[in-house]
């Protein structure tokens, strides 16, 4: 019998619920003047200043240890926080990557130097990382990254350009992941490193989305020196830190949550008289979000216990990336609404932005024919 | 250990039960006899039947799971009816007797009306769609008396029905039973007030998602194995990025309505409510048909003939999913709470924990 285990995840309890509510009391009043057509940018919208106030109240490395700023807190009170965040469509973007995964990398891999220097600050809300993995000529396709770290003297020299670099032109650092190795296996040889932003040598180019907003950048390395004490783990390592690093990227509740607050308009616009189909098409969302977040929940459960649910995180994203498409479709379906982003009405501009971030949610993080490709080597085919 | 005993015991015995030849002869009318005597001798018809009312203390949990094995084998024997009807008699105060036993109705607007006489209960009514009736010792029959809010159960001989035989399209009965006759007191309960329709019909619904999700997990099984054993253009038809990609697909699907089920089953042990209940079916619902359409594509010319396996478990989707509600019915259901939740009290409903109960409407 072929089993991909999803175990139930841990039950919730009274302080869970307790710590829901503050949270959603500090949001209610911290978006109350941000918009839906704000809001819909969901974990791409970007304020350093509420990343700030998220760190002051503890929501930020919640789960790392107290001496490096963290809170020692359970990675089922952080869900919480973060599908809360999320649900609300609060611009987390500032921050999201540092602590979804560069904190993460560094407190497994980091000396106790990086993690002193740096940690803190991210708890903090005022330190935000961006991810060095994309190339021109390596999308998917990680393994043909040719950004190179050359040892020298002291440390490195990079060379290289990465690309579709979220917010590197606002960010303080960035995890690069290059060759390092002479052996040229497919995943041998590769190594991460924690990049100063500001260290010379560094050119940071914006790429326009389509929608012709910059959040996206081309990152260019020209003989760039990186200290020895910038290595991220080991040497040669870089491959398997980067797995375990794509586990985290992928099960999380922005996987599924990206669509809601344009599905929440849909709601208000419908709800004076909402016909047989619109409450079938609403109802079905109802069962696509109860599940999907059993599922996710399910995988924080367990990377709560150490375990590596790759193909689990796979089929999460993979599932949660299908619902979060359909919403603007379904939404078109159900109302007359013509989508532009100086609309008046909140629900044209709402879906106005989704229709054009949509494209993306099957791409970030893993594409689509990737992340089934994953799913079917973990069935056994190939 | 202990908590997947009675699982692999029942796994082991439908996997050497349940023969193509079985499934077969059952649709060719046969009672499949000596199957249910060991299903029976396992003491299966009473494993959700609380240790008080003659059960064996059989963790709830661990019988949700019997049901989820009954689909994933495509046991031809009414044993989930039989294991409700005889949970819903444990509950009501009325004996469990034995052999294989059902419940109707099926459909709401053929809920039987129930008169007190003076020689004992009058019952009448006509039940479309019971299922396995025709084998049935007795048939638990939810009635309601006029002027009463409160449902009551009825224990009907099979020998007092005249049947009219029907069919699904996996070759399961689905009878229509009529009935016109008085019980004594000993055949009749009444059920506890918080007991009405949406529970008799969720429960139902509830099980039938599990039994969704297990045949489902078999139709990935043969899926996979079809792949990596037909060879065409000199590989395995796994080897193709195309049909990886479908696979992947199908692999959400039973993902997706095992996550429902299991909703679901939780729902049923804690007490039924709406919300979690109308989840699983409609999720499962929707997964069988989508499912049985990758796994048929997959599967080529060879899975559309009687001879493959693939159809035993494929019909019974395409029935299963439209038993005690299709995704239609329970997306409406969902969408008349999210609506009567409203716009800001959507993601609240969702992680609202227990889940909010509520009536059908």
């Amino acid at each position: 019998m072929i089993a991909i285990a999803f175990p139930s995840p841990p039950p919730t309890t009274a302080e869970l619920e307790t710590l829901r509510q503050e949270v959603r009391a500090f949001l209610a009043a911290e978006l109350a003047h941000l918009p839906p057509r704000e809001r819909v940018r969901s974990w791409m919208g970007f304020d350093a200043s509420f990343s700030r106030k998220l760190g002051q109240r503890g929501w930020i490395g919640m789960t790392w240890p107290k001496r490096y700023g963290g809170h020692e807190r359970s990675a089922l009170e952080r869900y919480v926080v973060l599908e809360e965040l999320l649900a609300a469509g609060a611009p987390v973007s500032a921050h999201w990557i540092a602590d979804r995964q560069s904190g993460p990398l560094l407190l497994k891999y980091g000396t106790e130097e990086q993690r002193c220097e740096i940690l803190p600050r991210i708890t903090a809300g005022e330190c935000f990382f961006c991810i060095g993995m994309s190339e021109p000529d390596a999308g998917s396709d990680l393994a043909s990254v040719r950004t190179r770290a050359t040892p020298v003297e002291g440390g490195y020299v990079v060379n290289g350009t990465k690309v579709w670099t979220t917010n590197a032109h606002l960010c303080h650092y960035m995890v690069l992941f290059c060759r390092t190795g002479v052996q040229e296996d497919r995943h041998a040889g590769f190594s991460q490193f924690l990049v100063d932003m500001k260290t010379p040598g560094i050119t940071v180019r914006p790429i326009a989305d389509l929608s012709g907003e910059h959040h996206f950048n081309e990152v260019v390395f020209q003989d760039v020196f990186l200290p020895r004490s910038a290595l991220l783990g080991k040497e040669g390592d870089g491959w398997k830190q980067l797995m375990e690093e794509l586990a985290f990227e992928r099960s999380g509740p922005e996987r599924f949550l990206s669509s809601f607050v344009a599905m929440v308009e849909a709601v208000r616009a419908l709800r004076d008289a909402p016909s047989d189909a619109a409450q079938a098409a609403i109802g079905r969302m109802t069962a696509q979000l109860v599940v999907l977040r059993r599922l996710s929940r399910s995988v924080a459960g367990m990377l709560q216990r150490q375990e590596k649910p790759d193909l689990q995180a796979s089929l999460v994203k993979d599932l949660g990336g299908v619902f979060e498409q359909e919403v603007a479709d379904i939404i078109r379906s159900l109302v007359a609404v013509e989508p532009s982003l100086g609309a008046k009405d909140e629900l044209s501009a709402t879906l106005a932005r989704l229709v054009m971030l949509a494209p993306s949610f099957s791409l970030r993080g893993g594409a689509r024919e990737i992340l089934r490709g994953i799913i079917a080597r973990g069935l056994g085919l190939r | 250990m202990s908590e997947h005993l009675l699982k692999d015991t029942v796994s082991r015995l439908f996997e050497a039960l349940v023969t193509k030849e079985l499934i077969e002869a059952m649709e060719g009318g046969l009672w499949p006899r000596e199957a249910w005597a060991q299903c029976e001798e396992l003491g299966l018809p009473r494993v959700w039947v609380p240790e008080s009312a003659g059960g064996y203390g059989v963790d709830p949990a661990e019988a949700m799971e019997v049901v989820r094995l009954v689909g994933q084998y495509a046991v031809p024997l009414p044993l989930v009816e039989t294991m409700y009807a005889n949970r819903l008699a444990a509950i009501s105060g009325l004996a469990i007797e034995e052999g294989p036993t059902t419940f109707a109705p099926v459909h709401q607007r053929q809920l039987p009306a129930m008169r007190a006489t003076s020689g004992g209960w009058h019952l009448r009514g006509a039940l479309e769609s019971v299922p396995w009736a025709r084998w049935a010792r007795h048939v638990i029959v939810l009635a309601q008396a006029p002027e009463e809010q409160r449902f009551y159960l009825a224990r009907v001989p099979s020998h007092s029905l005249a049947l009219e035989p029907g069919n699904n399209l996996a070759g399961e009965p689905r009878d229509t039973v009529r009935f016109d006759l008085v019980l004594p007191d000993t055949a009749v309960a009444s059920l506890p007030e918080e007991f009405g329709w949406s529970q008799w019909e969720g429960a139902a619904a509830a099980l039938r998602a599990l039994q969704i999700a297990g045949a489902l997990t078999q139709v990935l099984d043969l899926s996979v194995q079809y792949a990596n054993e037909r060879v065409q253009f000199g590989r395995p038809l796994g080897k193709f990025q195309a049909v990886q990609q479908n696979l992947a697909v199908l692999a959400g699907w039973v993902v997706t309505a095992t996550a429902a089920a299991d909703i679901g089953a939780e729902a049923l042990i804690e007490g039924p409510t709406l919300l979690p209940i109308a989840v699983a079916k409609a999720r499962t619902s929707e997964a069988a048909g989508s499912a049985a359409a990758i796994a048929h594509q997959v599967h080529g010319a060879m899975g559309f003939t009687r001879e493959h396996r693939l159809h035993t478990f494929t019909r019974r989707l395409w029935s299963w999913r439209d038993e005690f509600g299709n995704e239609g019915y329970w997306h409406r259901q969902l969408g008349r709470l999210t609506f009567a939740a409203g716009a800001d009290g959507w993601w609240p409903m969702v992680t609202a924990t227990p889940y909010v109960k509520a009536q059908i409407a």
